[in-house]
């Protein structure tokens, strides 16, 4: 947050942070492994629970990916430069950026669905064995996808078909996931009618189940022409971001609020608001990114009757600003859905406070 | 239904033990990075030069940077170049510009030849991007004067009204720093950039009263320019 706009960069995306933060971070990230895996190895029960598998491959594949597309040669205290360059750096990039992306925020959260949404539902979840499927086919394969990004550029065809074809193939261990979440509340639908909490957890499976589906279709060659290099991309990652990881953690959170201070949220009602209002968010602000990213796809491919270009990029970029206000518009909604979350998470917490303090007074008197 | 048991005896075993599912993960979350990454440093197809030397500079022993012209080859950046382009990444600019252009009919007529592998090959890190905000800047060397890319760097909207690009003003201010320079060219050397030791005896002077802004036109201008490209050929197959 500070050094990012001070312009210490290592110039590689979502991996900007330059060395001596690195260092930091493989620190924490290690202390929290450690300290995981050996409570989970002083576990009281003989299986390992669904949401620990998840958390486990995360921890591993996160230190790979962290480790080698952090290798760098320092020149300064704040600037460094990849040890890998052209064609080998952007696939070591992309190999990070796609699975940061795959095993932070979908098998990390993932974890969290696996036990958040049993709890709120108070059902076991729906099916083992899908889960069993769902989890070796993800960690196996998500590994794969990240050459998708390159298609059409300088990285042999070998490896960006090869990463289609597996990102085709995750279609099915995503949707087993998204299915074994929401088949959970197999004969209790009705719970999402008085549940709020709840709601936001079966939403963020659908945003999950959609993005997952949106994913592999971009992967593809033809698909991946248009959308590459436009906001459709940005839309993507925000279905993925606002709608699921977002969704899932706000649901996540309204859970452990209510057990961590035995008592109901202060108003069900305003749960209520911020998911309408998290889900109208995402959906207008993916919307915008869709259509401008299409056109921006289509104009810059564009010929007249001629056979010239029909628009400069220039134009391209003017006719994006409809778009961005739109998208500013649902960034917004989506925000504010966020501040009511936290009026409702203190107010929660205050008069659970409160109560509290009220019995403890009399039990003293 | 609820009380049959579905396990198999591996996964059986492997969810009772953190060990052994710690292994496997080890195992199984490398394959597919091992199998996509590194045979990009060994197979000859990845490097078009392998097939077409022609698109490196020849260097002559003892001959210096300033005697390559457009179109001799692929070389190292000069000293103000890479300072160029370490501004280039200090203020971002890869997050809107992209350095890669497809083999599309579109994309030749708007930006020129599809990129190759090689010429991003002293690319510590590859610049390549990943969205266009702005348009590809793999070949803008040569396309417009240094003196547009000054105005425009300065202030995108005067020459360029529909732009949402932010303005640069303090490039003209910051001076290149020639200790920096060095101490860049000598990192860029051990992973692997063949600057000669007669490299490192002119960066201080070819780097001495010039700004940042003169060292970021010096980088776009050589951008895309390093390779004669033959029409005949096909550099990808």
């Amino acid at each position: 947050m500070i050094t990012l706009p001070l312009g210490f960069t290592q110039g590689k995306e979502y991996a900007e942070l330059e060395w001596p933060i690195d260092l930091a971070i493989a620190v924490v990230w290690l202390a929290y492994s450690i300290n995981f895996f050996m409570t989970m190895m002083r576990r009281k029960t003989s299986h390992i629970y669904v949401s620990n598998w998840f958390f486990l491959g995360m921890m591993v594949m996160i230190t790979y990916l962290h480790v080698v597309n952090s290798l760098a040669i320092p020149v300064s205290l704040f600037k460094s430069y990849s040890v890998f360059s052209g064609v080998q750096d952007a696939m070591i990039q992309w190999w990070w950026g796609h699975n940061a992306v795959g095993f932070y925020l979908t098998a990390g959260f993932l974890g969290i669905m696996y036990y958040f949404i049993p709890k709120q539902a108070n059902r076991p979840i729906f099916s083992y064995r899908l889960s069993v499927i769902h989890f070796w086919a993800l960690m196996f394969g998500y590994v794969w996808l990240g050459a998708h990004h390159l298609q059409y550029t300088a990285l042999p065809d070998w490896t960006g078909s090869l990463a289609a074809a597996v990102s085709l193939a995750m279609i099915i261990p995503s949707w087993g996931g998204a299915i074994n979440g929401m088949m959970t509340l197999s004969g209790a639908w009705d719970k999402l009618r008085t549940d709020y909490v709840l709601r936001f957890l079966i939403m963020s499976l659908a945003f999950y189940a959609m993005s997952t589906f949106e994913g592999p279709v971009m992967s593809v060659k033809t698909v991946n022409a248009l959308s590459h290099y436009t906001d459709w991309t940005i839309g993507h990652v925000h279905s993925g971001a606002l709608g699921w990881v977002a969704m899932v953690a706000a649901g996540a959170l309204y859970h452990m609020v209510e057990r961590l201070w035995n008592t109901r949220m202060y108003s069900a009602k305003l749960v209520n608001t911020h998911f309408w209002m998290a889900t109208i968010g995402t959906v207008i602000y993916i919307t915008a990114m869709w259509v401008s990213g299409i056109m921006q796809g289509l104009m810059w491919r564009d010929y007249d009757a001629f056979g010239a270009l029909t628009y400069t990029f220039a134009e391209s970029v003017a006719a994006m600003h409809p778009y961005y206000v739109m998208r500013a518009i649902g960034g917004m909604v989506y925000w504010a859905g966020g501040a009511v979350m936290l009026y409702n998470v203190v107010m929660t917490i205050r008069t659970a406070s409160a109560r509290r303090g009220v019995s403890v007074a009399t039990a003293n008197a | 239904m609820a009380n049959k048991y579905y396990s198999t005896k591996l996964q059986d075993k492997v969810e009772r033990s953190g060990l052994v599912m710690l292994f496997m993960l080890m195992v199984l979350l490398s394959v597919g990075g091992l199998v996509e990454i590194v045979p990009l440093f060994y197979l000859k197809d990845t490097m078009e030069y392998n097939k077409h030397p022609e698109i490196l500079w020849q260097r002559k022993a003892g001959e210096s940077m300033d005697e390559w012209k457009a179109g001799d080859g692929i070389r190292p950046y000069k000293p103000l170049e890479l300072m160029g382009r370490m501004v280039y990444i200090r203020e971002g600019c890869y997050l809107c510009h992209s350095q890669m252009i497809r083999p599309f009919r579109d994309e030749k007529e708007r930006y020129g030849h599809y990129s190759l592998a090689a010429e991003s090959m002293y690319d510590h890190p590859f610049q390549w991007g990943s969205k266009r905000t702005g348009p590809d800047l793999a070949r803008v060397g040569g396309k417009y004067s240094d003196e547009w890319h000054r105005r425009h760097l300065r202030a995108p909207r005067s020459v360029v009204p529909e732009s949402v690009m932010p303005n640069y003003p303090w490039l003209d201010k910051n001076m290149v720093n020639a200790d920096e320079t060095l101490a860049t060219m000598k990192a860029m050397k051990t992973v692997g950039v063949p600057y000669t030791e007669e490299d490192f005896a002119t960066a201080a002077s070819s780097v001495k009263g010039k700004t940042e802004m003169d060292a970021m036109v010096a980088f776009l201008q050589v951008l895309g320019t390093m390779v004669r490209f033959d029409d005949s050929v096909d550099y990808r197959e």
